[in-house]
């Protein structure tokens, strides 16, 4: 995997999103989002962590344009956010597959909702099928699969799309243990393949650390950012050594010790 | 869409897989306990019935004959001289075939039925999707349908037959009212109940608002406005035959009210019968037409 020589160099890359002061009061008072500035640099993976409840799914659909800020903006590849774009696609927490349509419509269906035609998104739907495990699985439907599965389908569906930036929220929190370890592992694989910006909402520190190259650790509602973690984790070709990686182990405890003064002040 | 090709062959051996299923599993425990094999001894003859028994079609056969029986007993009892057996009422039913008069009720019954269901089901769906997407549509005529829901039927028709005569208006109005509003009622509460990550899905992926509503809020509704058009037409089955009752006797209306009057109860028996089976028949048929048309995913799996 060439991800080790992407590390190797520490050149900044430029923030392909920016959140600048960024509110967000739902009617009826609750405050999700104080203040919040932040930017993402393009090409990583950076997670939004924090306890349930945070706001960190507020935030991230705040970006991907489904909910509007109360205050502040969000700007992608230079643009402010009024709604969703061509430039950002979502990987859904529930998976949001239609269960009347098989796993290729639901994979193509992004480019269906474009208007590409139907021989051309389903060539570039099967390509996506393939690189994500599921050749073989195109006319099965989503009740066919297992939750692993489904939310393969959905994030083939949001690699179709050709987006520069990919918004996951806590696409593995509803699939069994072992499947979520072979997932995230995969995760790293195609962070390393392509070349996108990847936003990634999680509340499991093991999986942020593993995963990331920046954690942004959110403090209870109303969310602030109280710290950024950069993992210094060397990602070589055997994923199962990163879980051993002392520096993988510190940074767990590291974070777990900043967020425990939230778990008790809550308390 | 692409599936009706395949999906006839994953119906096949969805329905064949009962029978090899057995030699299937003892194939794979073997297989896989590739330790001393476990030998499954006497499994074959319980499976066999346990898969009769439990084929959707043979206890539907047995429900039937179990109710057709009782019924049977019950005539013969007697419970009360105005209600005859299972089989003077089949022999009734099989004259009024043979005789060609049921045809011709079913005929006058059928026009205002058709009529009004047609009405219903154009109309309710319509209005139900619309007040589903609109709330100013919902608050300005969902009150109408909840309370022609609630109202007894019954002391409307006079009304009905003041303003529209006894004639077949009167008739497809008592249909309507009838079916309409729980047609209009499911479809507006299925829209309502779109799944929101759904929705958001057709936003995210930069769906305009008709698309979303075509592609994703419509099939999303679909199982729910299908299950307000079977209640719907049921009820409007009912309304048709109240109408034949309290308006003016037609049709069915009239076998029953007629073989009533001169004591004939077996014919009266064997036009409800029939209404009933007609009723069920119509109904099935609209489940059949909604698997076929708007559920795929239902015909890959059995």
């Amino acid at each position: 995997m060439n991800a080790a020589t992407a590390e190797a160099i520490p050149a900044e890359p430029r923030a392909i999103v920016e959140v600048e002061d960024v509110s967000k009061v739902y009617p009826g008072g609750t405050e999700a989002l104080n203040h919040v500035s932040l930017d993402f640099p393009e090409g990583q993976l950076t997670t939004l962590l924090g306890p349930s409840g945070c706001g960190k799914t507020t935030l991230l659909k705040i970006i991907a344009g489904l909910i509007p800020a109360t205050g502040g903006e969000v700007r992608v590849d230079g643009k402010v956010v009024t709604g969703p774009g061509p430039e950002r696609a979502f990987v859904f927490q529930d998976f949001a597959l239609m269960p009347w349509a098989n796993v290729l419509r639901n994979v193509a269906f992004g480019l269906e909702l474009r208007g590409v035609a139907r021989s051309e998104r389903e060539a570039v739907a099967e390509s996506y099928i393939g690189q994500v495990g599921l050749k073989g699985f195109e006319k099965a439907y989503p009740h066919e699969l297992s939750g692993g599965m489904r939310q393969r389908v959905g994030l083939a569906r949001a690699l179709t799309v050709n987006a520069k930036v990919l918004l996951m929220d806590e696409p593995f929190s509803a699939v069994d243990e072992q499947t979520r370890r072979k997932f995230q592992e995969d995760l790293l694989e195609l962070v390393a393949r392509e070349r996108k910006t990847f936003l990634f909402v999680t509340h499991s520190i093991e999986e942020a650390v593993y995963v990331s190259d920046r954690i942004v650790l959110l403090s209870r509602r109303p969310s602030r950012v109280s710290q950024i973690v950069e993992p210094d984790i060397p990602r070589g070709d055997d994923p199962e050594a990163i879980r051993r990686d002392p520096a993988y182990i510190d940074t767990v405890e590291e974070i777990w010790q900043g967020l425990k003064k939230y778990l008790d002040e809550g308390v | 869409m692409q599936t009706p090709t395949s999906s006839p062959a994953l119906r096949a051996e969805g329905q064949a897989s009962p029978a090899p299923a057995r030699p299937a599993g003892t194939g794979l425990s073997s297989g896989s306990d590739s330790a001393p094999p476990v030998a499954p001894v006497a499994l074959p003859a319980p499976n066999v019935m346990a898969q009769l028994v439990s084929h959707p079609l043979f206890l539907r056969l047995v429900s039937v004959v179990i109710v057709f029986s009782a019924w049977e007993y019950a005539g013969r009892v007697p419970i009360s001289p105005a209600f005859p057996t299972f089989l003077e009422t089949m022999d009734a039913l099989s004259g009024l075939v043979a005789d060609g008069t049921l045809f011709q009720a079913f005929w006058i019954t059928l026009q205002p039925l058709a009529i009004g269901l047609l009405a219903s089901v154009v109309v309710g769906v319509a209005f139900g999707v619309t007040m589903g997407l609109n709330r100013l549509a919902e608050w300005f005529g969902a009150p109408l349908f909840i309370i022609a829901q609630s109202a007894p039927l019954a002391a409307l028709i006079p009304i009905l037959t003041f303003a529209y005569g006894i004639g077949l208006t009167a008739k497809v109005m008592t249909v309507c009212i009838m079916a309409m509003p729980v047609i209009v009622l499911n479809s507006l509460n299925a829209v309502r109940h779109t799944p929101l990550s759904l929705l958001e899905m057709g936003r995210s992926f930069l769906g305009s608002r008709w698309q979303v509503i075509w592609k994703i809020v419509l099939p999303a509704a679909a199982p729910v406005i299908f299950a307000g058009l079977r209640l719907g037409c049921a009820a409007g089955f009912i309304g048709v035959i109240l109408a034949e009752l309290l308006i003016t006797p037609t049709g069915i209306g009239d076998i029953i009210t007629y073989n009533q009057s001169i004591a004939e109860y077996a014919k009266m028996y064997a036009a409800i019968f029939s209404i009933i089976v007609f009723s069920v028949l119509f109904i099935e048929l609209i489940e059949r037409l909604e698997v076929t048309l708007f559920r795929p995913e239902k015909r890959a799996t059995r």
